[in-house]
């Protein structure tokens, strides 16, 4: 095992998020805050409780997964595409590291910046509205398993993209439109019939309300079947990283 | 001398179905500077990426040091180091933190103090806490060299490494590689300056669309393959030759002041004692005497040509 390379390659993009710091860490925490300001205080105040909780303590797993999921995307993405445009990527091919090696460097590094941006964001959250969370652990459980997951997705998404339109594709098409649509802001419950059973059919509801249950202990779905659904994802991902980068595409010809 | 690097068979097609190698077969001798020369898209930069990793080959093999390239990959890469021709970087990075990137990337140790030593005797010490879209084109050119040298590589792949660099910086990379060569490195240069060549290289090999033309020591290639002319002055113009000249193929120059004969200087007989006894003999006075050997250049451009 390589771990002078692993460790490089973490570092190197750690130290990336150094030099994007206001990209990185304020834009996030910034959009968050917006949102608990408009959501949470302002009209959040004129909605009846959910579930128990009021409404700008509801909304606070459902941002949170907003913000992981875009941004474990969209770190991990960059982190590889960004040397495939330049073309720096040939050092990281011509050394001796295995696949493996290269996503844990990457990977590890994407899934840890938006571990930070989750616990700022969830620090930020305890300055609007009134945060209790009932299962920390499993809470901390699932926040570490969907950074890694989409960290996964997003540099699968990097190694298959060949410009900037294709690397934003997936987030902003279909990642905003299915977490915004999958109960963060909502219970599934408030939806017509109809809608309710086709919710079901987004992946996101079972990420957010998995992330629910660990902060209320009440939530749409059942946690057992959420967790599941997150760790099927993981492994769906870990064996189309491998496929992709094995096969040598997006990066070797 | 040993051979440090085996290409046995090597063939590149790519999906387009463009063969960029044909069956290419060459040894690169340990400690040696080997320039491969071609004209672009003749498959230099293909060879050297599949020999790096980065191109996966159709068919054939490679063993660096006796390791497979592909099934020995961490050894063979762990020993090569590689310049890219593209200036390939990271631009808001710094110089020093991107030179110590490489290192850890092969799996070395950080190592300030071989860093600074590097980038010393690049003269990039200087500019070490630079980033790098600060720095001129010739400057990017060493950070890759550094890169290169990072981990300590005993084969060292400069592909086109003095493209777009000025006279004075091409001479100080020159002298770069020649010390590199000196300190034991192997060095296997791409290039289509034939002079950068010419200049540095103990064995050239020449590619044109994919195939191996001819692989030899630079100065024989030159002797073996290159013609010589010997350029006679005369005292007075001459009109038309003699017909006793005739069988030389002797061409007129400078409005009949001088006659230029082209030999072969490997053959036993060169058929210049001949000429001058036969010049003597039709009273022609010679006022002074030439030789010309034909370029690198020249035969580089013959055999690309007959290709």
């Amino acid at each position: 095992m390589n771990f002078y390379a692993i460790r490089a390659i973490y570092f190197h993009e750690m130290d990336r998020m150094r030099r994007t710091i206001g990209q990185s860490i304020l834009s996030p925490v910034i959009s968050t805050s917006l949102y608990f300001i408009v959501f949470g205080s302002v009209i959040g105040g004129m909605i009846p409780e959910l579930d128990g909780v009021s409404y700008g303590s509801f909304i606070v797993p459902g941002l949170l997964m907003l913000t992981l999921l875009t941004q474990s995307i969209s770190n991990s993405a960059f982190g590889i595409f960004f040397p495939k445009f330049t073309g720096s990527i040939y050092e990281v091919l011509a050394a001796p590291v295995s696949s493996f090696e290269i996503i844990v460097g990457f990977v590890g590094a994407s899934a840890t910046k938006s571990l930070i941006v989750g616990i700022i964001i969830l620090l930020t959250a305890s300055f609007f509205v009134e945060l209790k969370i009932q299962y920390p652990l499993l809470m901390l459980f699932l926040l570490i398993l969907t950074c890694l997951t989409f960290s996964l997705f997003g540099f699968l998404i990097g190694l298959l993209s060949n410009n900037f339109e294709q690397l934003q594709v997936v987030p902003l098409i279909i990642i905003t439109p299915l977490v915004f649509l999958g109960g963060s802001l909502y219970t599934i419950e408030m939806l017509p019939e109809f809608w309710q059973k086709v919710s079901y059919f987004n992946p996101v509801v079972y990420l957010i309300n998995g992330m629910r249950w660990s902060f209320y202990g009440a939530s749409d779905i059942n946690i057992f079947i959420s967790v599941v659904s997150l760790v099927g994802f993981l492994i769906a991902c870990i064996v189309g990283v491998a496929i992709v980068i094995s096969k040598g595409y997006g990066t070797k010809t | 001398m040993q051979n440090v690097v085996s290409i046995k068979k090597l063939s590149k097609t790519y999906d387009n179905d463009f063969q960029a190698l044909k069956n290419i077969t060459l040894d690169i001798k340990k400690n040696e500077i080997i320039a491969l020369l071609g004209p672009n898209g003749a498959g230099k930069t293909t060879m050297i990426s599949i020999i790096c990793g980065i191109v996966i080959p159709t068919s054939g093999s490679v063993t660096v040091d006796n390791f497979d390239i592909i099934k020995d990959y961490r050894r063979t890469r762990s020993l090569i180091g590689l310049v890219p021709q593209e200036l390939s970087l990271e631009q808001f990075e710094y110089v020093f933190n991107n030179v110590s990137y490489t290192r850890g990337l092969y799996g070395k140790a950080p190592n300030p103090s071989l860093i600074e030593k590097i980038l010393k005797d690049l003269s990039l010490w200087d500019k070490r806490h630079s980033r790098i879209n600060e720095l001129s084109g010739g400057m990017k050119r060493r950070v890759l060299i550094a890169k290169a040298l990072s981990h300590e590589p005993s084969v060292l792949f400069l592909d086109e490494p003095s493209a777009g660099v000025d006279v004075e910086l091409r001479q100080e990379m020159w002298q770069v590689i020649k010390d590199l060569r000196n300190s034991g490195v192997t060095i296997i240069l791409t290039t289509h300056y034939i002079e950068e060549a010419e200049a540095i290289a103990d064995r050239v090999a020449v590619i044109n669309k994919g195939e191996l033309l001819v692989v030899d020591n630079t100065s024989d290639l030159v002797k073996s393959m290159g013609q010589k002319t010997l350029l006679i002055e005369l005292h007075e113009a001459i009109r038309t030759l003699p017909s006793k000249l005739e069988r030389y193929n002797l061409t007129v120059l400078n409005n009949g002041l001088s006659i230029s004969y082209n030999y072969d200087s490997s053959s036993k007989q060169t058929g210049i004692t001949s000429l001058l006894q036969d010049m003597k003999e039709t009273g022609l006075k010679l006022k002074d005497l030439n030789t010309e050997q034909s370029s690198l250049e020249n035969i580089f451009v013959e055999l690309v040509r007959e290709n």
